[in-house]
Formats: structure tokens, C-alpha cells, sequence
């Protein structure tokens, strides 16, 4: 089978599926189930970390040789905010890849699009590889995507929800349209949720809460990478299209297409 | 600004739902105020195993399988206030005394040496002692070795708020203590806290200030909890209407014996406060839940994962008691949980869920303000 690696500013995942690193049970939990997700990028809250200490728990274990640490501005509630913490982590970890979060509602925690858009602005021009979390809003996509962004991560369902793909609409056009790869990030509640989202094309999908609070997160890791496997499988294979009429799975003109020569 | 209906009102709306209000209100997508006054009416204490269940499920998913542990500092216990319940009321004889930044600093090294990034700083009200400018300079001292500073002291102005926001300060804690007005008057006896309407209206000064987070809470044991939990929820959802982008905590701290031999007004059982929790948290499944060490060790384990999301550990209530523990005759109640950070840590683990000590960072605030 030919390989089909999803490239992000020239860095190269073998795996779609991202994983969040809050709400574990434990440090070990998360590492195991990291590990069973076969995930390549790994996004952890800088409010939650201590980046000077090496023995911080959620960092030291983290495997960075397999995995590329994604650290995100969680609880910024502005551009200014996101920026500074932006810099402090670059600062401290060496890296500029940052998911961008800026969510001034701490109930929903619904991405603020004026403040992105100032943040991921300002942030590419200084450099930065830029993943802002984004409402599924397909202009917003476009004009992130020219701001500088080096994917863009439109929700499903509001953050920790669990609800699916809600925006299917949206999300369907911001995959036609995007230049740049397309993560559905935020409300993927269950592996067919994932599958979905990559049966409609998406480029990957950011899993955290349907992981981190399932009843074994290791086993629940595994489907979810399987599930992806098996989306962007059927993706690649090309999907049927949907009809209400039944439609015979041997039709007549799978003999006559032979002898037509054209219908082939 | 916000208003109370009155609170006799209150008290008979949450007596007055049957099983099917209690079921409704289970089933509601969005439940409504109405749906918290049946939630934590004398009619829903038979659904209390659902409750429990239907509030584990919600804060897991928003909390995750993690539990957020502080520890507050007892700056002065200095107060010109006299409130018939606590232990700091300007008429008990009990030793009085303010830390300086110094003495302030090295209990908080302490903590900070214990594992703590998350502290309190809470003082009584005495304005000669404990100012703005007392406060702004600790918090400028303590910033850069916490991941958040949060304050319980007097309620402060808007424009005072500001000002320890930027030197630092993330939260502000104010509990109304009783919402009920005449209950009010007939506790506080004395001095400036006897403004029911000025300390009413705290919160919305703080989160007009930008404060990330603000608390509120009513103090259990001086009157009807189901009438101040209504009250509770009332204020809750109009300071999310009125301030969108602010965190809110509730606090549920229920009477402990004190200096002043004041003995509770009411009872409230475990099982009150549990279901008040739950109420809350059905209710508003974003809102953060404090249990601090008032509870004994056996009721915090209990409730781990149930609907709380924050736990004291380790506390001191006098001033200095960190530094100098065998002194307690100034504090302003005894803990009923006296176990270490690191013994709750371990029940905390043993029971599934992670200790989680830093979920902040000061450099949310700036560092050069």
C-alpha cells in the first residue's frame, strides 16, 4: 500500500491522529495511551506544564523522539495573552509549533475568531508554525489560512462535548477550500465520530476527552486510531454516494460496460 | 445590578416542587432555575443516587478524571468587624497578628516547597493593617513562585481590583454568607460588613476588574441551606450573564467550631451539602467547586469525583502557621481534614483521578505591569 503521510510546514506524520493531554487519571495513563494512539503530535496546555522543570510530570512523559509536542495557549482570552504565552514556550522548549486557543468564554470554550486571526497573524510573521482552533466557519478558515496558519483546526462540537461532528456543513467546505491541512479538533466523542470526519476528508483529527475520561483510555486510544485508519482508508478509496433508491450491488451494466468500452 | 426576589419567596419555592419537577429537571438538556430549585428540594433527597451519578458523569467530562489542589495563607487575622460566627470577630480575645511581606513570603515558601503553585491569601477585614497596597506588594513578591494568587480579604473597589490584577492577582473570593437581608443584620453585628448591598455586589466588581475567576458561596449552618442555594444559583447565572468571559467558583463552607462559642443556627448534614453540590453542579456543569478542609478526610474521599473540583490541602487558619505550627489559639476555625498535600495527593490517586497542583500560569497576567 502506498504510504500517505499528512505533511504540516514540511514535517512529515505518519499517524492522523492527535491527541490532548488534559483530564488523564494519571501521567501514566496518558503515556500508555499515547503510546497505543500511535500519535505523532501531542498537544499539551501550557497552564498546565512547568517548561523550566524537567521533571514536570505531563512533560517528562512525553516520548519527543516519536512524538512532536504541541503546546497551546489554553485560557487565553486574548491575542496579547496567546502571543505572550507563545513566546514563553518557544523560549523555553526550543520549538515555534503552537496551537493556537483563544477562548474568552471559559463555559463553551468557544474560540474567539477576531482575536485568532490578530494572534495568528502577529504569530507567523514572528515565525511561529501556527494550528489555531477555530469555529468551523469556512471565511475564517480562508483568512487564517492567508494570515500564516500552517493548518487549520475547525471544532466539531464545542470542546469536551462529545457531540460529533455538528458542523458537518461547514466542515465540508472548509475542506474544499483549504489550501492548507484541515484538523477537526474539539467534540470527536467516539471513534466513528473520527472515522466520519475522515471519511468526509479531513487531514486529521484532534481526540482528547473521549480518551482521557473512557473507561480504559489505553483500549479506547487503540479504536480511535483505528477508526481514523479506517476513515481515511475509505476516504482514499472513494466514497459511494448516498441515495434514497436501492441500488443493486451487481448491476446490469457492470457486463455491458466491457463491451462498451466508453463506460469504463 | 443584581437583585435577590425576596427571600421568603426563595424559601417557599424550594419546598414546593414534587417527584415530577425532580425528574423533569434530571431529564433537562438545560436546566433552568426552576430546575435547580427542584433539584435541591425536599422532594429530590430520594433521587440523591442519580443526582450523584448524573453529576460525576458532567464534571468528568468537563474536569476530566483530575482533581485541583490549593492551600490558602492566613495573612492577619486583625478585624474590625463583628460577625456573630467567626473566630476573627473583633471582640474575641484570641491572638492577633499580621504577617509581614517577610513572614509572608516564607510561608509561602513553604508551600511552595510542599508542591503547592495554586494559594489563597486571606486576612480579615482591617484596613489599617490589611490594605490594597499591603496586598499588591505580596502579590508582586509572590507571583513569579505561584501559578496563581487568588484573594479572600474585604471587599475592595472596582478600580482597587484593577490594581491587584495587574500586580498579580488572578481570583477573588467573596461569600455573601447568608443571602437572606434580615438573617444578615442579625450576624453582623459591627463594622463595615454589615453592607449587605456593598458586599452583594463585590463579585461583579471583581469580574468587572478582569478577574480571571471569582467565587461566591454562602456560609451553611446560619440558615435555611435549600433557600441559600436557590440564592446561590440566582447569583451564579446572572454574573454569567453579566460577565461572559469570567470563570465563577462556588464555595460550600459549612460552620466548624469556633472562637466565640458560637454554635450553628442550623444543621446541615453531609448528605445536604452533597446534594446541594450535586444540584449545583447539574445545574451549571462549567462551574468550579471548592470542598477546602472545614470537611473531615472521610466525607472529602467520599465526594472525590462527584461533583467537587477543588480541595485545600494542608491548611493552617492563624497567620504564620506554617512557619510556627504548634500555634493555634489565632485561627479562624479548626480544619476538619488535617492531612498533609501529600496524604490528600495519594487518596486523590487512590481514588482514580489525578492531583493536579498547576492549571494556571501568571504569564496569563503579563510580568511587567
Amino acid at each position: 500500500m502506498l504510504t500517505d503521510p499528512l505533511v504540516i510546514a514540511g514535517h512529515s506524520f505518519s499517524s492522523r491522529l492527535f491527541l490532548g493531554t488534559g483530564k488523564f487519571s494519571s501521567s501514566t495513563v496518558m503515556k500508555e495511551a499515547i503510546a497505543a494512539s500511535g500519535s505523532e503530535m501531542v498537544t499539551v496546555a501550557l497552564r498546565r506544564v512547568n517548561l523550566d522543570n524537567p521533571e514536570d510530570d505531563i512533560m517528562a512523559a512525553l516520548d519527543r523522539d516519536r512524538c512532536l509536542f504541541l503546546p497551546n495557549t489554553s485560557g487565553a482570552r486574548t491575542a496579547e495573552e496567546a502571543i505572550r504565552l507563545a513566546h514563553l514556550a518557544r523560549a523555553a522548549s526550543g520549538s515555534s509549533w503552537l496551537k493556537l486557543e483563544v477562548t474568552p468564554d471559559p463555559r463553551t470554550l468557544l474560540p474567539d475568531p477576531i482575536e485568532t486571526l490578530k494572534a495568528t497573524e502577529e504569530l507567523a510573521r514572528e515565525g511561529f508554525i501556527v494550528l489555531p482552533y477555530m469555529n468551523a466557519d469556512p471565511i475564517l478558515a480562508l483568512r487564517l489560512q492567508d494570515a500564516g496558519a500552517a493548518a487549520v483546526m475547525p471544532l466539531g462540537a464545542p470542546i469536551g462535548t462529545n457531540q460529533g461532528i455538528l458542523t458537518v456543513f461547514q466542515i465540508e467546505i472548509i475542506i474544499d477550500q483549504a489550501r492548507v491541512p484541515v484538523v477537526v479538533d474539539a467534540g470527536i466523542g467516539a471513534p466513528s465520530h473520527a472515522a466520519f470526519a475522515m471519511e468526509l476528508g479531513a487531514d486529521a483529527v484532534l481526540v482528547n476527552t473521549a480518551i482521557s475520561v473512557a473507561g480504559d483510555p489505553v483500549a479506547m486510544a487503540r479504536a480511535f486510531a483505528q477508526a481514523v485508519e479506517a476513515g481515511r482508508t475509505a476516504f482514499i478509496a472513494g466514497m459511494g454516494s448516498r441515495g434514497k433508491q436501492a441500488q443493486a450491488s451487481s448491476p446490469l451494466t457492470g457486463t455491458l460496460a466491457a463491451d462498451l468500452g466508453f463506460l469504463a | 445590578m443584581f437583585s435577590l426576589p425576596d427571600f421568603q419567596t426563595l424559601a417557599q419555592t424550594v419546598q414546593n416542587p414534587t417527584n415530577s419537577d425532580v425528574e423533569r429537571a434530571l431529564a433537562a438538556r438545560h436546566p433552568s432555575l426552576h430546575d435547580l430549585a427542584a433539584l435541591i428540594s425536599p422532594a429530590a433527597e430520594s433521587f440523591l443516587p442519580e443526582m450523584a451519578r448524573r453529576s460525576a458523569l458532567i464534571t468528568a467530562r468537563r474536569f476530566g478524571k483530575t482533581t485541583q489542589l490549593y492551600a490558602p495563607i492566613y495573612l492577619s487575622n486583625f478585624c474590625t468587624n463583628r460577625c456573630a460566627y467567626c473566630g476573627f470577630a473583633a471582640n474575641n480575645r484570641i491572638a492577633r497578628r499580621a504577617l509581614s511581606f517577610d513572614e509572608a513570603e516564607a510561608e509561602a515558601e513553604i508551600l511552595s516547597s510542599r508542591g503547592f503553585r495554586h494559594i489563597l491569601l486571606v486576612s480579615g477585614e482591617a484596613e489599617q493593617v490589611v490594605d490594597v497596597e499591603y496586598l499588591e506588594t505580596i502579590a508582586r513578591r509572590l507571583r513569579d513562585k505561584f501559578a496563581a494568587v487568588s484573594i479572600e480579604v474585604q471587599p475592595l473597589s472596582t478600580a482597587d481590583y484593577t490594581r491587584l490584577f495587574r500586580a498579580g492577582i488572578t481570583a477573588v473570593a467573596v461569600y455573601q454568607e447568608t443571602y437572606d437581608p434580615e438573617l444578615y443584620r442579625q450576624v453582623h453585628l459591627s463594622g463595615k460588613k454589615t453592607d449587605y448591598h456593598y458586599r452583594l455586589e463585590t463579585p461583579a466588581r471583581a469580574a468587572a476588574a478582569g478577574m480571571r475567576e471569582v467565587g461566591i458561596g454562602a456560609l451553611l449552618g446560619l440558615n435555611d441551606w435549600r433557600a441559600e442555594g436557590l440564592a446561590i444559583g440566582l447569583h451564579l447565572a446572572w454574573l454569567r450573564k453579566n460577565f461572559w468571559s469570567t470563570a465563577f467558583t462556588v464555595s460550600f463552607p459549612r460552620l466548624r467550631p469556633a472562637a466565640g462559642a458560637f454554635q450553628p443556627l442550623v444543621v446541615v448534614s453531609e448528605k445536604n451539602l452533597s446534594q446541594l453540590i450535586f444540584a449545583l453542579r447539574i445545574f451549571d456543569p462549567d462551574v468550579g467547586l471548592l470542598l477546602s478542609t472545614r470537611e473531615e478526610a472521610r466525607y472529602r474521599d467520599g465526594m472525590l469525583g462527584l461533583g467537587p473540583t477543588r480541595y485545600s490541602a494542608g491548611s493552617c487558619t492563624a497567620p504564620g502557621g506554617y512557619a510556627n505550627p504548634g500555634e493555634t489559639d489565632g485561627e479562624q476555625f479548626s480544619v476538619g481534614d488535617e492531612r498533609t498535600m501529600e496524604e490528600v495527593s495519594a487518596a486523590i490517586i487512590a481514588k482514580g483521578f489525578d492531583p493536579v497542583s498547576k492549571d494556571w500560569d501568571s504569564a496569563f497576567q503579563g510580568t511587567n505591569v
